[in-house]
């Protein structure tokens, strides 16, 4: 299973913190995103109208990267501590 | 030391626990708290989510870069989760150096780099009951291009 998580403004939109995906479902980044897409009505709204940042396994990446079984993968708005 | 934490910390307490060698001869310290206006618009109090074990990792990996780059005897990095009241303290950078020049450049480094990089995210509570998530800053990408060595 792929472990997927929403943080902040975004999980809020969606109404979901945490999510688990077949890794059979996927292969690579690129596809976990289209997954969620679609995987309910009012998500691609919510996913493609704004700028969503992606860690896998808890690192920062901007570019596609290929899953396997047991992988985190979390999306979250642009950060604001500090 | 990094430190993810609910609870308040004390500055004299941090103070003393950086003044730990002799070979020290600065100590920078930089502390962040909740303003009561944002955007003109004024603030009752602060929530702040965070993203639990990739926080410290990112922390930690902030810290490590300042290090390769400036003296850097101690360092603290804490940095506060949960509810918050109109300035309570929510960050705290100290860097003990030999010399100022690098506790006052990498306490800098590290908040510019927190604050675009670490992944914690604040909520607003205005003063109309209203709740509004804070939007990330132009400003604040900005400051983090400074240190981007050419």
């Amino acid at each position: 299973m792929i472990k997927v998580l929403f943080f902040a403004k975004l999980s809020e939109q969606l109404g979901c913190r945490e999510l688990q995906v077949e890794a059979t479902a996927v292969e690579d980044s690129d596809q976990l995103f289209q997954y969620l897409t679609e995987y309910k009505a009012e998500w691609h709204t919510i996913l493609t109208s704004q700028l969503c940042l992606k860690a896998v396994n808890q690192a920062m990446v901007n570019d596609n990267v290929l899953l396997k079984d047991g992988d985190e993968v979390a999306y979250f708005p642009p950060v604001t501590g500090g | 030391m990094i430190s993810v934490q609910e609870q308040d910390f004390n500055q004299q307490d941090e103070y003393d626990r950086l003044k730990c060698k002799t070979s020290i001869g600065a100590i920078v310290t930089f502390t962040g708290l909740v303003r009561d206006i944002n955007h003109g618009q004024r603030v009752s109090d602060l929530s702040l989510e965070h993203y639990p074990g990739m926080t410290e990792k990112c922390l930690t990996d902030i810290v490590e870069q300042a290090k390769k780059r400036w003296n850097i005897i101690e360092s603290t990095v804490i940095h506060r989760v949960g509810q918050l009241a109109i300035s309570d303290q929510i960050v705290f950078v100290g860097i003990a150096s030999q010399h100022r020049g690098d506790a006052f450049a990498a306490c800098e480094f590290i908040m510019d780099y927190l604050k675009t990089q670490a992944p914690f995210w604040k909520k607003e509570t205005m003063s109309d009951g209203q709740t509004q998530w804070v939007d990330a800053r132009e400003v604040d990408q900005e400051a983090l291009s400074k240190w981007i060595i050419q």
